[in-house]
């Protein structure tokens, strides 16, 4: 039991808390670029046109089959090895993440869109609304609608991978609590236990809320009809 | 009602989908005040006329003239034309996540950015005008078939326009429905409005053309007043059409 109270020795808990929020600042730059980036590359992906859409589809294939791990390795080593350019880990891991959640959140969006009766962008043309204007008004918004769902799932899935980005070396959350247990390894052995399950309701309390508002939003637009 | 001016004009009108010629040198002039009626068989091509008639399709000859001027093939001048031609789709195609005043509104403020005061005092006489000012803030969900296909004919006609297309509008109504929505089509023909309607509703056809259009085969094969098309059509394939909603014993 004692080795429970690892986590509030020292600087410890503060060195957690400091972790998660490296955690956090990359996941939330990463979400936030990836539901704008998403958006766009969904709207995109619906196009007529044959060589953006192959365009699309291999940068959504070659995002998705290499795994993020390898694109972290690509981005931090790779890049300045082959053009000396020197990436920061962090800015690193968040241009990997943004690329991912882009390319998934496109996918989500486009198949969004594209579930969306047709006879609705005939009526919304036919009262004169431009291409931009229909997007604005009548595509997107019902489009969010059955996004909700898929598009917090990849939220969740974007803040747990982030622990993927203690392989560049980017201290976050995982990485302090590895630390924490290796210091007290002789002073409190079963450390690992408590640290890990701290680290576990760290990242519950990020995510609950997050599903907790999409079952909110879910329910309030339900109320409204749609 | 009819007036002689020349409101829009169709000449030789062609479109195909792929191998396959949906109508070939489809020419129809219609005046202001003129209600005309196209009839025929499934698959002959009226709605897909309707819809070249506001852009919503491309064809690939011909010309349409809206006040004697035309309309350039292009996609971007169709944006403009759209504001002066209404059209009412089979498919209930309100915008579910609007409320009904919403869904009026959009076109008249987003598209021809008047002034919100000016439309909901119309929006309001419209309504009211189909009974349903009271619903103004419901959702399409909480509306009838009939209803929301009474909303879409308001929505049309909040932007003015000079003519209002209706595609097999009771066509997906329940029959209780649709009486209420002929009978605002049947008032608005009275009031004057411009209208080309397809429908195979025959006895609405006959009460509310001036002029019926009998499309089969990629051409007009008839075009009659709607008395004497259906008592005494000059086709025989018009005949035969007619007999189809004829039951006799």
């Amino acid at each position: 039991m004692d080795s429970a109270l690892v986590i509030f020795e020292g600087a410890n808990l503060t060195r957690l808390l400091g972790g998660l929020l490296v955690s956090l600042r990359i996941a939330f730059l990463a979400v936030l670029f990836s539901l704008v980036g998403g958006v766009l590359f969904g709207i995109l992906m619906n196009s007529k046109n044959t060589v953006v859409k192959v365009l699309c589809r291999v940068f959504l294939e070659s995002v998705r089959i290499i795994p993020q791990l390898v694109w972290l390795f690509i981005f931090y080593f790779e890049m300045t090895k082959v053009f000396h350019i020197h990436i920061d880990a962090e800015v690193a891991s968040i241009i990997v993440f943004s690329l991912w959640g882009t390319a998934e959140m496109g996918d989500l969006v486009r198949g969004a869109i594209s579930s969306l009766p047709q006879h609705q962008r005939e009526s919304g043309f036919a009262l004169g609304l431009t291409k931009i204007q229909l997007y604005h008004y009548v595509i997107l918004p019902q489009a969010v609608r059955r996004l909700l769902p898929p598009a917090i799932n990849l939220v969740t899935r974007m803040i747990k991978t982030t622990s993927l980005v203690v392989l560049i070396g980017v201290i976050e959350v995982l990485k302090i609590g590895q630390q924490v247990i290796e210091i007290s390894i002789f002073s409190a052995p079963n450390a690992a236990f408590w640290v890990y399950g701290f680290i576990f309701f760290l990242y519950f309390i990020v995510c609950w809320p997050v599903s907790l508002m999409a079952k909110w939003l879910e329910n309030y637009w339900a109320s409204k009809g749609v | 009602m009819v007036s002689d001016k020349v409101l829009l004009e169709v000449k030789h009108l062609q479109k195909s989908f792929g191998d396959k010629t949906i109508f070939k040198d489809l020419s129809l002039t219609v005046r202001q005040g003129e209600v005309i009626v196209l009839v025929g068989p499934s698959g002959c091509g009226k709605s897909t006329f309707l819809r070249c008639l506001n852009g919503l399709e491309d064809y690939e000859h011909g010309e349409v003239f809206l006040d004697g001027k035309a309309i350039p093939g292009e996609q971007k001048s169709w944006y403009q034309v759209r504001q002066k031609i209404g059209m009412v789709f089979q498919s209930y195609d309100l915008f579910p996540h609007m409320t009904v005043l919403d869904n009026i509104l959009l076109g008249p403020l987003k598209v021809q950015k008047r002034t919100k005061e000016e439309v909901l005092q119309q929006a309001q006489n419209l309504l009211e005008r189909v009974g349903l000012w009271d619903r103004r803030n419901d959702y399409p969900s909480q509306l009838s078939g009939g209803q929301k296909q009474r909303i879409a004919i308001v929505r049309a006609l909040c932007m003015n326009p000079e003519i209002m297309l209706f595609d097999e509008v009771t066509a997906s109504l329940d029959p209780e429905m649709v009486r209420e929505v002929l009978d605002v089509m049947l008032e608005l023909a009275k009031a004057g409005m411009t209208m080309i309607i397809v429908t195979h509703e025959m006895n609405f056809a006959k009460a509310v053309a001036d002029r019926v259009i009998f499309l089969d085969d990629g051409g007009i094969v008839e075009e009659n007043t709607a008395e004497q098309f259906f008592t005494t059509p000059k086709t025989e394939r018009a005949k035969k059409f007619l007999d189809i909603f004829n039951f006799k014993e």
